[in-house]
């Protein structure tokens, strides 16, 4: 008996260690969180996904009635996109990250593991993203947690009732990454009251803590990466232009795929992350500055559109883009989106409102709903530092938080579609 | 009998020019400005925000800007209703398998622009890639369905007179977003008609001789274009759409001629 004992002890303590070195031997090629973040997942080291699914493309009409001005003709209907599986499966909602749209690359990638994985999808633009904007947001001010994931469960619903005769569903799940994850979590905790879905499941793949805290930080990658600040953007544009032609010239076999800017890496070899983290402020920016605009016009808030002044299809707003592309996500927080809320209540302080753009504020109920995984990066590059313990800390063993990958860089990685597809196979059958 | 099909194919085209010319009449972007309203200043305006000095990417010479939107929204609905239905269908009857080869023998016939090209750009090395390239896609790969040529390390090297023309320092002039063909500028749009009129007069179709041949394979590698082009457009969402293409487009041939 003391021997089966001492077997079975040195047989786990093989598998803890067998274990740990498993998870030790994490090999995603980039350990730079800022590489990470811009190059992704080559090719050469993704998860095999099928390159077919039968994927479908829909359109929805929240507000029929809604005035939209013509420079914004082509948004009035919500894009989005399902497949579906023959027979019985569970249903997943994902929600895009910010600016990004439900067909975004990332959001690919997932519908294809999921589907592979024998689910049915639904893939989601992120509110933030001007079709959501002026298709599907009631306030057409995006950026509140609450709000914004009040509009997403009432276009999930709508969307649902458009489907559900066609579709047999065992179970209802959810999840998003980056800002989509946030948003999933207080989708979640709505769900808890209204029960359209009774989400079983719900995954946050690298969600920011602190909203207000992340987009600090992304205007921050640009401002500080410039050489002499926006008013030199063009001349930063045409040195990366230039890098870019050397690489398309002098590279091997360089095309312009969804490997460039990996081939561009390899061939450069940047000797600083500067022009990296320019990047990333970049691609946060030009998100930043379709979003604001569509909202400055769609509500007449005469941030940089005179308030009188009606855009037409075809007018020049180039000068607008400029214009934008040179204010941060804290000018709009302060010009639009704080008076927006101080109208509806004047006695609401801009420190209360930042609370509520945090995931801090549903501590209770995400430290201990069992419904809810984490997947994280101990890297990511949108979270100031602490902000990754404080969700180890809230998730606990329900957190899977992988060494490096920065913010969702390392999705399409093996292990990450593998602990992503998982987390939900657990009850599948 | 392939008279009247060129007398039809005639008749479209110019039945969609005058379409086109239709469509942008009365090409204002300045947006209207009502004398009677007083417009009240926006929190950021833009005389306050950008300087004279400084010189912003998104700037691109455009002075034909009112014709240009509005032929990028008429592309949007030519490919909404022509163009993507056709290709739609070609790639439902079609198996992955055999548009692979369709697109093999596409790029295979137009290897006649990239040796025309190169040659004109003294690019000798690259000259010589193509021609052997021509030659043993055209035997080994049986005309030129298969690419053996790229798996023995001889990838296409792709050069247009557009490229030529920018090789030997002629600039971009005037951006340009051509009906169907989308975006471009003067010194492409005459690159491409000269790579157009070069092609059908001393290549393959002068080769061949055959109208109704000629017609059919123009007619399948337009298609054949469009179902490998992942472009669409207003897809981005994005309300600056036209403005960023303008951008890249420029950026994308800066690098292409650098080649």
């Amino acid at each position: 008996m003391e021997k089966l004992t001492r077997r079975i002890t040195i047989n786990s303590v093989i598998m803890v260690l067998f274990l740990g070195t498993s998870s030790l031997a994490y090999d995603y090629p980039f350990a730079d969180p800022y590489v990470a973040t811009v190059v992704g997942t080559p090719t050469e080291y993704m998860e095999a996904l099928p390159s077919d699914v039968p994927v479908k493309f829909e359109t929805l009409q929240m507000f029929p009635e809604r005035e939209v001005p013509g420079i914004l003709w082509n948004l009035d209907e919500l894009r989005y996109s399902y497949i579906r599986q023959k027979g019985p499966a569970p249903l997943i909602f994902m929600i895009a990250g910010t600016g990004a749209n439900f067909n975004s690359p990332k959001m690919q990638e997932m519908q294809k593991a999921f589907y592979q994985a024998g689910y049915h999808v639904i893939s989601i633009s992120s509110p933030t993203h001007p079709n959501f904007i002026v298709a599907a947001s009631t306030s057409g001010v995006p950026g509140h947690l609450e709000e914004d994931s009040a509009d997403l469960y009432k276009v999930m619903q709508a969307i649902w009732q458009k489907h559900q005769k066609k579709m047999a569903v065992t179970d209802f799940f959810l999840t998003g990454y980056s800002l989509g994850a946030a948003q999933s979590a207080f989708i979640a905790r709505l769900d808890e009251q209204e029960k359209a879905f009774n989400f079983r499941k719900v995954l946050l793949i690298n969600p920011p803590v602190s909203l207000y805290n992340s987009v600090l930080i992304l205007d921050e990658l640009l401002d500080f990466n410039i050489p002499g600040g926006m008013d030199n953007f063009d001349a930063f544009y045409g040195r990366l232009v230039n890098a870019f032609a050397d690489v398309y010239a002098n590279g091997e076999n360089v095309e312009f795929n969804n490997d460039f800017l990996y081939r561009a890496y390899e061939f450069k070899k940047p000797q600083s992350d500067d022009p990296l983290e320019a990047l990333i402020g970049i691609s946060f920016r030009i998100s930043s500055a379709n979003m604001v605009f569509t909202t400055d016009v769609l509500t007449k808030a005469g941030y940089v559109v005179p308030k009188n002044l009606v855009l037409r299809r075809h007018d020049n707003v180039t000068n607008y883009v400029k214009v934008l592309t040179r204010l941060s996500f804290l000018d709009y927080f302060r010009g639009i989106f704080l008076p927006h809320f101080q109208a509806k209540d004047p006695s609401v302080t801009e420190a209360q409102l930042i609370k509520t753009l945090s995931l801090r504020s549903l501590d209770g109920y995400l430290r201990n709903s069992a419904k809810f995984g984490l997947i994280g990066n101990e890297d990511d590059v949108i979270l100031l530092p602490g902000e990754i313990d404080y969700l180890r800390d809230l998730f606990g063993t329900r957190a899977t938080i992988f060494p490096h990958g920065g913010h969702c860089g390392n999705m399409a990685y093996p292990d990450n579609v593998s602990a992503m597809v998982g987390f939900f196979a657990d009850v599948k059958n | 009998m392939y008279k009247s099909i060129e007398h039809k194919v005639r008749i479209v085209t110019i039945a969609l020019a005058a379409l086109a010319v239709l469509f942008v009449s009365g090409c204002s972007v300045t947006p209207k400005v009502d004398p009677d309203i007083a417009y009240e200043p926006p929190k950021h305006k833009v005389e306050d925000t950008l300087k004279e000095t400084v010189v912003y990417a998104a700037d691109v010479y455009d002075p034909w800007e009112g014709f240009n939107r509005r032929a990028y929204t008429f592309n949007y609905y030519f490919d909404k209703f022509i163009y993507l239905p056709i290709v739609n269908t070609y790639e439902f009857i079609t198996p992955n398998y055999v548009e692979k080869r369709v697109s093999n023998f596409v790029d295979n016939v137009f290897e006649f622009n990239n040796f025309t090209n190169n040659l004109l750009q003294l690019k000798l090395k690259r000259t010589g890639i193509t021609l052997t390239r021509f030659l043993i896609n055209t035997t080994v790969g049986i005309a030129g369905l298969w690419d053996p040529a790229t798996h023995w390390g001889m990838p296409r090297q792709t050069e247009d007179f557009g490229q030529t023309l920018g090789h030997y320092g002629v600039g971009d002039g005037p951006y340009i977003v051509l009906p169907v063909f989308g975006p471009s500028n003067l010194r492409d749009t005459t690159g491409l008609v000269t790579d157009a009129v070069a092609f059908s007069v001393a290549g393959p179709p002068a080769w061949v001789d055959d109208d109704t041949t000629t017609l059919i394979f123009n007619g399948v590698a337009a298609v054949d274009k469009r179902h490998r082009q992942s472009f669409r457009y207003y897809r981005s969402g994005s309300p600056f759409e036209y403005d960023m293409i303008r951008m890249l487009y420029k950026s994308k041939r800066e690098i292409e001629i650098a080649k």
